[in-house]
């Protein structure tokens, strides 16, 4: 790789950069620079008042935060988890002999093309106390089942599975194009040496597989730390405040109208997610280049 | 294979596509007739009640034509509001709440002020109070007076000879017999959570009547709840229903609409709601209008028992309608005070309590729930509902009673958290004091 660096010209002529430069300033510069801005005042869409911090103070003050804070790193945790654990269980099983391996792999994959919105208000009749199908089910084999999204102990823990249940296909995808690869010499090398089913997935699959499973758990704690259209179409975040996450009580204050407190509730929201991602992902990479 | 399935999903991705309905017409159909925009909410008996006063309002003005909009409720109702307010986008015409909600949409800066119009003399004196601003009259009334407090079923009431409660201990009284027959003595929607604020906020004539200056002491930052007495019973009585196991078993997961069925058919004995549930019982028990009966929350004083009113919402008209349609969006609002615009709304639906309206009388027929609303109105044992007489209320209160009455939260936490939720509201209002 010897080109000369220093002094290179760019590839293409400066004009070339417009076009993508306008829309990136008008669309996403601009907007963001606003947003620092009115998280700085008193806003109400007809005229603001700048009161520099106040709104993050209050903010910070805010009673349902900590308690969201709390259910948005569980939330992030428990979805991100089992996401790994049952992406990866699902990929090796679908990437097996297994008789209709394609429409089975379609199979695992069709619940992450459904609308979120659509998915939270079924499970929402799926999951009711008496008349949902789950507790019927569970009844017929004697289990008398929780309330789901209506008990506070099990609400949060509710809408986690079924986020689970909705995104795991594509960490299924992501560990199948993973697994498919590992080169399947590595397999028969073990094999011959007498290693045993467990052996060859503990030493060969799990650790070739590890870029994948980099991408999975970054890519779902980042959706898990701003999850927002299940919980809402679901809960709302209650019963009361028992599964309000950051994202939620963010919106509750733009439904108040306090428009300046929930922009500054977005941008502790959008730090917060750089803070834990960022070095997550230095993290890893570093590892994996040594 | 493969194929077949990407072109079924394009078809559906297609299809869908096209369903979205094709937005903004003509305003103008050439005629020349008027046509103004009305926008109102987008609840189905309200969309009833629209429609009837439309078509009243066309057969006696044929120069104009009124086209309907409707938007969300609630919250995302509000936000749509002000977002076409500040953009100048607003329908020509538009019902919003009155209270704190209309003061929070600057009306001096956004509405037409209409205080010159003959209409206004015949306006009820609190409702004309909830929709001015530095003296001005904003707003004609949409609907009726209605009334927080205790919806009961007749039926049981005369089958187990029980007596409608003035005093809160006389309620539990009748709560403890309904238990004993095995029915629900209290009904609770909690999938619904601002059905849970009732108990709370339809308890203020108490509130008022024990301390008539609360109202301006709590927008001064003087009274909280947590600190004044009869402001927390409110939150104390919630909690005290709980724990006496008189919710019916699917609090937690039933509607609005069951609510009304539940205390509609006699499943259950009572069920705390504004009257303007009236208007739904029709279609969530239907034929049963007449077995619900209304008393006020009880309170600690038999002498001073008294129901809590929520005033009527407002039509106002937006500094951005100008020239015929301005003309023509007046002769609308004036229309709904006007006791031809009060017959419509009758018409269309059943009504959910007196008219805003000197001039116009309720029907005869008026459920009998309605009937005992107007006999406290006529006996002047009311009050109008805190938000009404001041620009705060915190807008997590529906999480907070759903908390204390499902027994997460304390009535004592619960209050002290409602004062917090209070504080950033009014901090957020930029009032003085805070």
């Amino acid at each position: 790789m010897a080109t000369a660096t220093a002094g290179r010209r760019s590839t293409y002529p400066y004009w070339f950069l417009i076009p993508g430069g306008l829309i990136f300033t008008v669309f996403f510069l601009v907007p963001s620079v606003m947003a620092f801005y009115f998280s700085l005042t008193r806003w109400t869409l007809f005229d603001q008042e700048f009161i520099g911090l106040d709104n993050y103070v209050q903010f910070f003050r805010e009673p349902a935060l900590a308690s969201g804070l709390t259910h948005t790193l569980i939330y992030a945790l428990v979805t991100s988890g089992l996401k790994v654990v049952l992406g990866m269980a699902l990929a090796i099983l679908l990437t097996g002999p297994i008789i209709g391996r394609g429409f089975m792999r379609s199979v695992a994959f069709f619940p992450v093309l459904v609308s979120t919105i659509g998915v939270g208000l079924t499970f929402q009749v799926l999951m009711h106390p008496t008349k949902g199908i789950i507790n019927q089910a569970l009844a017929v084999i004697g289990i008398d089942g929780p309330a789901w999204l209506v008990d506070p102990s099990w609400a949060l823990l509710s809408v986690a599975l079924v986020d689970v249940w909705q995104g795991v296909g594509l960490a299924t995808v992501i560990y199948m194009a993973g697994i498919l690869t590992i080169p399947g010499e590595y397999f028969e090398a073990a094999k011959m040496d007498g290693a045993s089913a467990w052996h060859r997935f503990r030493h060969v699959t799990l650790p070739l597989a590890k870029p994948a499973t980099i991408s999975v758990i970054i890519l779902s704690l980042i959706g898990g730390l701003r999850k927002f259209d299940l919980i809402w179409a679901m809960t709302k975040g209650g019963p009361g405040f028992t599964s309000d996450v950051m994202a939620s009580v963010v919106y509750k204050q733009y439904q108040a109208g306090f428009y300046g407190l929930s922009t500054a509730g977005n941008v502790v929201l959008f730090l917060l997610v750089i803070l834990i991602v960022l070095p997550l992902f230095w993290l890893v990479n570093r590892k994996e280049e040594s | 294979m493969r194929y077949s399935a990407a072109v079924l999903l394009a078809g559906v991705l297609t299809l869908s596509a096209c369903s979205a309905g094709s937005l903004g017409s003509n305003d103008d159909d050439g005629s020349g007739k008027t046509a103004i925009t009305f926008l109102t909410n987008n609840d189905p008996a309200n969309v009833k009640v629209a429609e009837g006063v439309i078509a009243a309002f066309a057969a006696k003005n044929t120069d104009v034509t009124v086209k309907l909009d409707t938007r969300p409720q609630g919250s995302e109702g509000d936000n749509l509001v002000k977002t076409r307010l500040a953009t100048g986008d607003m329908a020509d015409v538009f019902e919003y709440n009155s209270g704190s909600l209309f003061q929070a949409i600057a009306p001096q800066a956004n509405l037409t002020p209409v205080t010159g119009e003959s209409w206004v003399g015949d306006l009820d004196p609190t409702f004309k109070q909830v929709v001015s601003a530095d003296n001005e009259v904003y707003g004609s009334p949409w609907q009726n007076i209605t009334g927080g407090g205790i919806f009961y079923n007749k039926p049981l009431y005369t089958k187990l000879g029980l007596q409608v409660p003035k005093t809160w201990a006389d309620f539990m009284a009748n709560n403890a017999k309904l238990k004993a027959e095995g029915v629900t003595p209290v009904e609770q929607t909690y999938s619904e959570s601002w059905t849970s604020q009732v108990l709370v906020l339809a308890d203020y004539h108490n509130v008022a009547a024990a301390d008539p200056g609360f109202a301006d002491k709590y927008t001064n930052n003087q009274a909280k709840f947590a600190t004044t007495p009869q402001a927390l019973a409110g939150f104390q009585r919630l909690e005290e229903l709980k724990k006496a196991g008189y919710w019916n078993a699917d609090y937690a997961s039933a509607k609005y609409n069951e609510g009304l069925a539940a205390v509609a058919t006699g499943k259950a004995g009572h069920y705390p709601m504004i009257t303007f549930g009236v208007t739904a019982i029709e279609t969530a028990a239907p034929g049963k209008v007449g077995d619900v009966g209304f008393f006020a929350m009880p309170g600690t004083d038999a002498a001073k028992n008294g129901v809590t009113l929520w005033e009527p919402s407002g039509i106002y008209i937006p500094k951005s309608t100008e020239g015929d349609k301005l003309a023509a969006a007046k002769k609308f609002q004036a229309f709904l005070a006007s006791p031809d615009g009060c017959a419509a709304q009758a018409a269309a639906t059943p009504v959910g309590g007196p008219f805003a309206v000197k001039t116009c009388k309720l029907p005869d027929d008026v459920a009998p729930a309605v009937k005992d609303l107007s006999a406290y109105v006529d006996a002047g044992a009311a009050s109008p509902a805190l938000e009404f007489l001041s620009p705060i209320k915190g807008p997590a209160l529906e999480q907070i009673t759903v908390e204390v009455g499902s027994g997460i939260r304390s009535a004592e936490a619960g209050a002290k958290l409602y004062d917090e939720d209070v504080k950033k509201q009014a901090q957020q209002l930029g009032l003085k004091g805070w």
